[in-house]
């Protein structure tokens, strides 16, 4: 395959930012999105041009360091995947494809197409855990959990932390994020215990951070990689509502 | 010879750990306050020790390359972790869990070490049940286990596939809920370049800010390595992208002992290399090898036109597959260690029975399971994993069988520690897959996760203030000391170095070139000539980097060409070192085959008389040949055996 590349380039977090375009060719179907981006690298370190800078580190879909909006979606033109999952098999031959970074203002550009995520970190900060210290906790079997609980507090668990959900939402909302940490967290009896400082201090923080509000059109959920449910976005709610009513 | 001191405790194996807690000594509460302690990593293990060590209150650094702590490639661990539960009644104990760890470690590791291993194993399900992990349930709320290679038990405890995420993120927990106490300062984005030692003593790292291209100086009464291991030194593993040994490598240089560095696992069941752009492997959980099935056909003309594309695998009669695993190891069948697997797959491909387009493939059939469970039970065990093989591959194991092939995966050899993970430099700790201790030359499957949690969790915070109870007058030293400014001036110097060579070949280019060595010389099955060879190779390969590499861009802001070749540039030098001890260990055990020393069946044969040490290489200059030191591995409290998966 050969393709056009648009890639987004920008030198640093306060430089302007532009497009510019590059050509690779014979690319197989079978190489992955971000093998394609290597080869694009290796080219342009041997004309001399600096390489384009991008985020990315498993390389199997599980670490959430990789980003990108291809063509207009965040992690490219497929479903359930991230971007290094994404295979070439996905494009036609001769397409031009455009490559952006995520963009929102929680989210400022570092270089080309790497941002910085510091904020994720700073929500799960403020509460996304179980205030236990090591050693001296009950038996793993003393505290039964039911399946359908420890199912769904698996499935709100398994978010990655990469943002697909802040780059899509018009309105630049983590919700989708938060909500995967408090609706894990609620759904377990270990969780329990700080349910409604969680979901108030988290969602505060969240405020703090600079991201929008969640209006709930769905987009975040159509596009996480890991398919998490808007679901967990209502048992927040809930969970800060019920804090609320408690204050 | 005498240079090697394990430190392990008086008493018989079951006692030894107790026995070093009740007499070691202690930091207390208010003296903790004083002490500062430099964590590097943040998997499994230096999370784990981060949050744990800032909960006793220590002032802890803790440093990582990603851009946050939650992205270390523990996250990527997909099938379990053992313990010595016996939840399901099925005969499990500490002593058994012990036992198939030395075993499977090809009696190769060191005895006290393993079961003390094996003693907190439980601790740590119980620790992570309590952080909120989602651990999969019966109906009746209990944990469910699954069984994994090595073991005749159950004792697997896992999330899915997907068990080193929810692990990884239990420890990120208790890591962020210490950094906001501010017991822990975290540092994403920051490598560390090198170790300064003052006195004989670690001090503390110099490193580089990765957004800024700023070279800084930390200061730490200890200093923890929990940087995970050194696969990807073949380039293609299963390792992540930015997975290296440098910080190992780097404390060797400094004087620390590198153990058993020829020591690399192989895995078993990794989807296939698919082209020369490939940039790196995936796994597919050992987790599958309990209902998948492994086979090539049994007649070659059968795998020529698998081969060919004129014959589907699925369309194969069940008379014309050879199921060899069952075939060769009827006790153990698909379950037998990660070594015996690969190199079984190795050879019926060698003799050109494998599939795929390029014949360096075997199946893995999930056929007969679903027939026998339904579909829906398959999926929900493993759907994940079916999933990031269909979007890889663009094919549907629910019908195909999945095309596998060994890769490398894990790094049992690493920075030598004594019994109290302290490395032969006083201060300086090693834990995770970046130590060498637990598993020998072969690591069972869901054992590195409970190693590192239990270093990080149980071992460390215990061990480590044996020796900061003598640092408790020390005060924190200014970063301006001689030390400090010397190591950093020799880093810059070594950057700028790199920066100047302007040469005409990508840092990726000489890596590739050195995977091919590696993974043909230094792979699956080794020999001297091809060992001595490698050497050779290795120091032209070297040799070419420092006059011919590329670096474009400058020292200021993100480089990630830099980053990639102050990597290499270690990686050159460490791949050696794995040659020189392949070469030198004269007897194949676990993940170390060397073909000189094998039974008529083609098993592995370990030389027992002479070979059972740790074989611990001290750095003695540039260019020069590093000195042995050998740790004899006594065992008393097990019989050593040859393996038998028979």
């Amino acid at each position: 395959m050969d393709l056009t590349l648009k890639v987004w380039r920008q030198a640093n977090a306060t430089a302007k930012g532009k497009f510019e375009q590059y050509k690779v060719n014979d690319i197989s179907p079978d190489t992955s999105f971000l093998e394609m981006m290597d080869v694009m690298n290796e080219n342009l370190i041997q004309q001399g041009v600096e390489p384009v800078a991008f985020d990315h580190d498993c390389r199997e879909g599980i670490c959430g360091m990789c980003s990108l909006f291809v063509n207009g979606r965040a992690h490219g033109p497929d479903d359930d995947i991230t971007t290094c999952q994404l295979h070439m098999r996905k494009f036609k031959d001769g397409e031009t494809i455009t490559i952006e970074p995520w963009r929102a203002a929680a989210f400022p550009v570092i270089k080309d197409l790497m941002v910085d995520r510091a904020a994720f970190d700073k929500i799960l900060q403020a509460g996304g855990f179980v205030s236990v210290n090591t050693g001296g906790v009950p038996d793993a079997n003393a505290i039964p959990i039911g399946k359908a609980e420890a199912d769904e507090a698996m499935d709100a668990a398994t978010c990655i932390g990469c943002g697909a959900c802040v780059a899509t939402c018009k309105n630049s909302s983590a919700m989708l994020f938060v909500s995967a940490k408090v609706s894990q967290l609620a759904l377990l009896p270990q969780g329990k215990i700080e349910a409604k400082r969680r979901a108030k201090n988290m969602l505060a923080k969240m405020d703090e951070m600079g991201f929008g509000s969640c209006s709930n059109t769905g987009a975040c959920e159509v596009e996480c990689p890991k398919g998490i449910s808007l679901a967990h976005i209502a048992r927040f709610n809930r969970e800060f509502i019920k804090a609320k009513f408690n204050d | 010879m005498s240079k090697i001191n394990s430190k392990i405790p008086e008493g018989p194996v079951a006692e030894k750990w107790d026995n070093f807690k009740a007499h070691q000594n202690l930091v207390n509460p208010a003296n903790k306050r004083k002490l500062d302690i430099i964590v590097v990593g943040t998997g499994l293990a230096g999370a784990s020790a981060a949050a744990s060590l800032g909960e006793l209150g220590f002032n802890v650094k803790n440093f990582c390359y990603q851009d946050s702590p939650r992205r270390a490639h523990s996250i990527a661990a997909q099938g379990g972790i053992n313990a010595a539960k016996n939840y399901p009644n099925d005969g499990d104990s500490i002593y058994r869990l012990f036992y198939d760890t030395v075993k499977g470690g090809d009696y190769r590791a060191r005895e006290s070490n393993v079961y003390r291993l094996a003693q907190v194993s439980n601790d740590i399900i119980d620790q992570c049940v309590a952080q909120g992990v989602p651990f999969a349930r019966e109906y009746g709320g209990l944990l469910d286990n699954r069984s994994f290679g090595g073991a005749q038990v159950s004792r697997t405890f896992y999330a899915r596939g997907q068990t080193g995420q929810q692990l990884l993120l239990g420890a990120y927990g208790a890591l962020n809920r210490q950094i906001a106490k501010g017991t822990v300062k975290m540092y994403p984005r920051t490598e560390m370049l090198d170790l300064v030692v003052v006195d004989g003593k670690a001090r503390g790292i110099i490193v580089r800010n990765l957004i800024t291209g700023e070279i800084e100086r930390h200061f730490g009464h200890a200093v923890v390595i929990a940087t995970g291991g050194y696969g990807n030194v073949f380039f293609l593993s299963t390792n992540a992208m930015g997975s290296n040994g440098s910080a190992a490598w780097q404390i060797y240089k400094r004087g620390a002992y590198f153990a058993n560095p020829c020591y690399v696992q192989i895995h078993p069941t990794c989807i296939p290399v698919h082209g020369e752009f490939q940039s790196k492997l995936t796994l597919m959980s050992e987790s599958l090898r309990n209902d998948g099935r492994i086979w090539v056909p049994k007649k070659k003309e059968d795998s020529e036109k698998i081969r060919a594309g004129k014959l589907r695998p699925e369309d194969l009669k069940e008379e014309d597959r050879d199921y060899y695993l069952e075939r060769r190891y009827p006790a153990f069948g698909n379950l037998v260690p990660r070594d015996v697997a690969s190199r079984a797959a190795k050879e019926r491909c060698d003799a050109g029975f494998g599939v795929g387009a390029t014949g360096l493939a075997v199946y893995l059939d999930f056929k007969s399971a679903i027939e026998r469970l339904g579909q829906n039970v398959i999926e929900e065990r493993y759907g994940n994993l079916f999933q990031m093989y269909e979007k890889i591959v663009d094919e549907n194991p629910y019908k195909t069988p999945m095309m596998i092939y060994p890769a490398i995966h894990y790094t049992m050899g690493g920075i030598w520690v004594d019994y109290e993970l302290q490395t032969s430099i006083p201060g300086l700790f090693a834990i995770g897959e970046a130590n060498f201790s637990d598993h020998g030359a072969n690591r069972l499957g869901a054992s590195a996760l409970m190693q590192g949690l239990a270093d990080g969790y149980f071992v460390l915070p215990y061990t480590i203030q044996n020796y900061l109870a003598d640092e408790i007058h020390t005060p924190r030293m200014s970063t301006d000391a001689p030390e400090f400014v010397k190591t950093e001036d020799e880093i810059k110097a070594r950057i700028d170095t790199l920066m100047a060579i302007k040469g005409s070949k990508s840092v990726d280019s000489f890596h590739k070139r050195l995977g091919h060595i590696m993974w043909d010389y230094v792979g699956m099955a080794r020999n001297k000539t091809g060992l001595e060879k490698a050497i050779k190779e290795i120091q032209i390969i070297r040799e070419e980097f420092w006059k011919d590499v590329r670096i474009p861009g400058d020292t200021k802001g993100v480089n990630s060409e830099l980053e990639k070749a102050t990597r290499v540039a270690d990686f050159l030098e460490l791949g050696e070192l794995m040659a020189r001890d392949a070469l030198n260990r004269e007897e194949s055990c676990g993940g170390h085959f060397r073909e000189e020393f094998q039974t008529p069946e083609g098993e592995a044969m370990r030389n027992d008389v002479d070979f059972t040490y740790a074989a611990a290489w001290e750095f003695k200059g540039e260019n020069t040949e590093p000195e042995l030191h050998k740790e004899a591995l006594k065992y008393e409290a097990i019989e050593v055996k040859q393996r038998n998966y028979k």
